[in-house]
C-alpha cells in the first residue's frame, strides 16, 4: 500500500467533499459553528473508518448481489452506535446536529467509499483509507465553518470557545453578513470552495503543458 | 376543520417556507446530479415524490407497531433504511410488472432514492415533530412536491445557464451550487409565510 499517495488522495485529489463532491447534504446543512463542524467531521471519520474495515474483512464472504445491503446494515449499525454516544455524552452537539446524525447513513461518502475501495481492498490499506478520506471531510467542514461563521457571524470557535462556548467575537456585531448562516451561504461558500480548488487543481498541469 | 387547516399549514411550509432542499439540506445529491435536462428533473422529481409519501406511512407504521410498542427506539436509524431500501426495491419490481410505461419513465432514478437524504430524512423527521399517520402522508408527500418544485426550477436554469459565460474554474458544481444559492435566497423570502 502507498500511504504517503493515500493520504495525499484523501486530503487533496480525491478530496471526498471538494473532488469527489459526495455528502453535499451534511457539509452544507451543519457547517455553521467550529465545534458543529468538527464533531460532524469526527463522527464521520470515526464510522468511515470502522466500516471500511469491517467491510473489507467481509468482502470474501457476501455475494455480489446482496453487497450494497450489507453495507448498508454495517453502516447503520455503527451510526446508531455513534449516534447514541453523542447523545449521551455531547447533548449540545446532538440538539444542534439533529437529524443529520441518523443521516450519516446515507452520506454517499461511507457508501461510496465501501463501494470503490474497501470492497476490492486489504484491511489495512481500507483502516488508513477512512482514516485519510474522513480527515480531507473534516478539514473541509473546518474551512466552511471558519469561512460562514467569521463571515456571517463574527466569531471564531463558536460552540466550544468563548464566553459560554458562543465563540470569541472578532468583528463587531454590526459588521457580520448575517446571509452566510443561512443556507444560502452553505450553497455560496462549498460553490466558491469547488471553484478554487479546480483552479488549483488545473493549474500546475497546464504549467507542465507549457513547459514542453 | 382544525386538522385541515394544519395539514394546509404542513403542506405550505414543506413546499415553500421549510423546502427539503433550500433549507433543510435533504435530498442534494439528486437535486445537483440529475438536474441537467428539465425531463429527467421531472422524472426524478416525481419518482422521490411517490417514494417519499410511500416511505413516510410504512416508517410510521413500522415505528407505531413495532419500534415503539417493543421498546426498541434505538434501532430506528437501521429500521428505516431497511424498510425504505426494500420498498424501493419492491416499487421497483411492481412497476415493471404493472406499469410497464411508468417503470420505463422512473426505473433509472428508483435505485438513486435508496441514498436519497430526503426520505430517509422525512421518515425521521415525522418522528421527530411526532406526527400522526396522516399528517406523516401529507408532510412526505408535500415534502416530495417541493422537491419536485425546486428541481424543474433548477433544471430550467441549468439549460440556460449553458449558454453563459462564466469563468472556466466554475465549470460544474461551483456555478451549478452558485445558481442554487441564489435561488435559496429568493426562497427565504417564503420563510415569513405565516398562514394561521
Amino acid at each position: 500500500m502507498n500511504l504517503k499517495k493515500q493520504f495525499m488522495d484523501g486530503l487533496l485529489y480525491q478530496n471526498p467533499v471538494l473532488v469527489q463532491v459526495l455528502g453535499m447534504c451534511s457539509t452544507m446543512a451543519i457547517t455553521t459553528s467550529f465545534f458543529n463542524g468538527l464533531g460532524m467531521g469526527v463522527a464521520v471519520l470515526i464510522i468511515l473508518t470502522l466500516s471500511n474495515v469491517i467491510i473489507s474483512l467481509i468482502r470474501k464472504i457476501v455475494p455480489d448481489k446482496i453487497r450494497i445491503a450489507m453495507f448498508i446494515v454495517v453502516i447503520a449499525g455503527f451510526v446508531t452506535m455513534v449516534d447514541l454516544l453523542i447523545q449521551a455524552f455531547l447533548p449540545d452537539l446532538a440538539k444542534s446536529l439533529g437529524v443529520f446524525i441518523p443521516l450519516i447513513v446515507v452520506n454517499c461518502i461511507i457508501l461510496g467509499r465501501a463501494e470503490a475501495f474497501s470492497y476490492k481492498n486489504g484491511v489495512g490499506a481500507s483502516f488508513f483509507d477512512g482514516v485519510f478520506q474522513g480527515i480531507g471531510y473534516t478539514l473541509v467542514l473546518l474551512i466552511m465553518c471558519i469561512i460562514r461563521e467569521f463571515l456571517g457571524a463574527g466569531t471564531f470557535g463558536g460552540g466550544i470557545l468563548g464566553p459560554g462556548g458562543k465563540g470569541i467575537t472578532i468583528l463587531p456585531s454590526q459588521y457580520p453578513i448575517g446571509m452566510l448562516t443561512m443556507p444560502v451561504g452553505g450553497f455560496l461558500v462549498l460553490g466558491t470552495l469547488i471553484a478554487t480548488m479546480q483552479w488549483a487543481l488545473n493549474r500546475p498541469k497546464k504549467n507542465k503543458e507549457e513547459s514542453k | 376543520m382544525d386538522t385541515v387547516f394544519s395539514l394546509l399549514a404542513i403542506s405550505l411550509g414543506a413546499i415553500l417556507s421549510n423546502n427539503f432542499i433550500f433549507s433543510q439540506f435533504l435530498g442534494i445529491c439528486p437535486f445537483l446530479g440529475v438536474s441537467k435536462k428539465v425531463d429527467t428533473a421531472v422524472g426524478m422529481g416525481i419518482a422521490v415524490t411517490f417514494v417519499m409519501g410511500l416511505a413516510s406511512a410504512i416508517t410510521w407504521l413500522v415505528n407505531t407497531f413495532i419500534l415503539v410498542k417493543f421498546d426498541l427506539m434505538y434501532m430506528q436509524t437501521v429500521a428505516f433504511i431497511l424498510v425504505i431500501a426494500s420498498l424501493v426495491q419492491f416499487i421497483e419490481m411492481f412497476l415493471q410488472k404493472s406499469m410497464p410505461t411508468l417503470y420505463t419513465a422512473l426505473g433509472v432514478y428508483l435505485p438513486l432514492i435508496t441514498t436519497n437524504c430526503a426520505v430517509l430524512g422525512v421518515a425521521l423527521l415525522n418522528i421527530q415533530n411526532s406526527y400522526g399517520f396522516i399528517e406523516s402522508v401529507v408532510y412526505g408527500i408535500t415534502g416530495g412536491l417541493g422537491f419536485l418544485l425546486a428541481i424543474v426550477l433548477f433544471a430550467s436554469i441549468r439549460e440556460k445557464l449553458v449558454f453563459a459565460d462564466y469563468p472556466k474554474n466554475w465549470e460544474g458544481f461551483p456555478i451549478a451550487l452558485v445558481t442554487a444559492g441564489l435561488m435559496a435566497l429568493a426562497f427565504m423570502g417564503f420563510s415569513g409565510l405565516q398562514v394561521w
